[in-house]
């Protein structure tokens, strides 16, 4: 077990380094550099000399990774001079909002999928199976704007039961006093996720229901219910945890178009109005923090697995 | 096998029925969609010999659905099959070498996996100027991470299987191996997964337009009509919303039904996606 942790945990270091060297790869080359974005059109090219050699941006490449890195150590993201505010404070407000977001919608989907997924599988090839598959698919299909607008045309415009833009606000205590708000941009980014976990269940339940031991436990005179939940489906909701963590990558690039259709003040909207203005620092550490978010959920998921299900760390490569 | 699966027949015939309507509609159907024309903007379906209308600066409706639906399917085409092929190669080989190399070949996998797909083609799109090649290079950029993962897969599975031990034996080399053995079995796990990834591109396409990084008008394809009519959701057009977003949705569903079918036929073993 613990040679399983620390093989994982050794993965996930080479990989975040590798994040943070990619990222700035890309960024290091943003047309016009971070001295055009920062000090806009009308610098001369002394003043950018200058901003050039105070920020380090006139160094070598990898030296200036090594910096880059050693600040990112010290929890130093910079300085956004557009909004004239250091990266780690705008941060520390938005993060926190996306992670609502993005819980909620994770919980909702799970929640509806689990018996829908159980349904299918149980009704597998019959009438019920197939309008989850198709209503899955169609799901699938939408782009999620679409599907979003369809969600504002349908209950605020039409009926007016919803408001149609998200909660404004600075703090998560003001966001969630307006839950009105919320339940749009959730069930929008919810119904795109569902889609993807439906069909998970429903394989990995169909997998359990060919077991051996589900014809034991029919054998045994259990009654059709009590096999397929208390056992078929316990069994396959295991694989459901690494699908949690496989699937926040996109959970956050469904909610970089949920806040910018509802103008959710997260960190997507945020990122979103960085690449408009190109605000260097801004967009290296909103991705860099993304990504370690990712990288570390999906490690709890893997850990969470393996304590669940020792099969897991047993079996070596994943 | 492939027509057995009704739904796969009538995802294919949709595809060949969008292509025509897309490449074939506008000899059918010529419309101007280079100069806008301000005096008929908005005119409702019916009137005036525009079946679907015209959106905001006066284009033909129906013609710029066709010219747009040429972008949305070349660069899905284009963006989904060089994904799948550059993906195949890199997870082969990574798959059929193992070892380290194996092994900084897939971190660099999951590096660029753990950032969030929008995120990517975003931070790409501020440093490129949106063409559709440059469109076709972002999606791939990105797209060919999950066939790397999945032929990788694959191909360590066949690594140890007698036909490749016995040809070993025979004096083959890795070269040999990966190319008449590996890729060759793997051809079906490559095919079914290229369908998905063209649909997946499609979809790239729609979000990088909402996201205000698609290709600039005149060009058009059915992700930026669509976004574009969502500024129109509060006035009553509701032909410049509607048919794109259809559209979009039938093209993506063809290509899963498409890809559903191939598998069944490839007798693929039922992959979770």
């Amino acid at each position: 077990m613990w040679q399983y942790i620390l093989r994982r945990t050794g993965q996930a270091m080479v990989v975040i380094i590798l994040v943070t060297f990619l990222t700035f790869l890309l960024l290091h080359n943003l047309p016009g550099g971070a001295a055009r974005s920062a000090l806009g059109l009308d610098a001369t090219p002394a003043q950018i000399d200058a901003y050039n050699e105070q920020m380090g941006y006139d160094k070598p490449f990898l030296i200036q990774y090594m910096m880059y890195l050693g600040r990112l150590a010290s929890g130093d993201l910079g300085f956004s001079f557009q909004q004239n505010q250091p990266v780690a404070d705008l941060i520390v407000q938005r993060l926190p909002k996306t992670m609502l977001l993005s819980f909620l919608a994770a919980f909702v989907a799970l929640v509806v999928s689990i018996p829908l997924g159980a349904i299918q599988a149980v009704t597998r090839g019959k009438v019920p199976d197939y309008f989850v598959t198709a209503v899955a698919l169609f799901a699938y299909a939408t782009p999620l704007f679409f599907l979003g607008m369809l969600l504002i045309v349908l209950f605020s415009q039409t009926t007016s039961l919803l408001p149609p833009q998200a909660p404004q606000g600075f703090g998560l205590g003001e966001i969630l006093a307006d839950w009105p708000g919320l339940i749009l941009p959730v069930a929008t980014l919810a119904i795109a996720t569902l889609a993807a976990y439906t069909r998970y269940v429903r394989s990995s339940m169909i997998d359990n229901l060919q077991e051996n031991y589900i014809r034991t436990a029919k054998a045994k005179g259990l009654s059709g219910g009590r096999v397929v939940v208390r056992h078929a489906l316990r069994n396959s909701l295991f694989p459901v945890i690494s699908l949690l963590g496989m699937y926040i990558p996109a959970l956050f690039s469904g909610a970089l178009v949920v806040e910018q259709l509802f103008n959710y003040p997260g960190m997507g909207l945020m990122f979103w109005q960085a690449t408009q203005t190109r605000d260097f620092p801004i967009l290296l550490a909103t991705t860099t923090i993304v990504a370690l978010a990712t990288v570390i959920g999906s490690l709890l998921a893997d850990f969470a697995y393996a304590v669940a299900d020792p099969r897991v760390r047993l079996s070596g490569d994943s | 096998m492939f027509f057995e699966n009704r739904l796969a027949a009538v995802g294919l015939l949709l595809i060949v029925g969008l292509v025509a309507f897309s490449f074939l509609g506008p000899l059918l159907h010529p419309t101007d969609q280079v100069h806008t024309d301000l005096a008929n903007a908005y005119a409702a379906p019916g009137v005036e010999g525009y079946a679907l209308g015209t959106d905001g600066v006066g284009y033909d409706q129906l013609g710029r659905l066709m010219f747009g639906g040429q972008t949305s399917l070349i660069v899905g085409l284009a963006a989904g099959l060089l994904a799948t092929a550059f993906g195949t190669l890199w997870g082969a080989t990574a798959g059929f070498v193992g070892g380290w190399v194996d092994a900084v070949m897939m971190r660099v996998v999951d590096a660029l996996l753990s950032i969030p797909a929008l995120f990517l083609f975003m931070l790409i799109a501020t440093i490129i100027t949106p063409t559709v090649p440059m469109l076709v290079l972002t999606i791939a950029a990105f797209a060919w991470l999950n066939p790397a993962r999945m032929i990788r897969g694959d191909s360590i599975a066949l690594r140890s299987r007698d036909f490749i031990v016995a040809m070993r034996g025979m004096g083959g080399g890795s070269l040999r191996a990966v190319r008449t053995h590996v890729v060759r079995n793997a051809i079906g796990t490559v095919i079914v997964n290229a369908t998905f990834q063209i649909a997946d591109a499609i979809l790239y396409v729609a979000y990088l337009s909402f996201l205000g990084l698609g290709v600039p008008p005149p060009a058009a394809n059915w992700g930026g009509m669509l976004s574009s009519g969502l500024s129109e959701i509060y006035s009553s057009h509701w032909w410049l919303v509607y048919p794109p977003g259809i559209l979009i949705i039938l093209l993506v569903l063809s290509f899963n039904f498409v890809g559903d079918g191939l598998r069944d036929a490839f007798e693929v073993r039922l992959r979770k996606r």
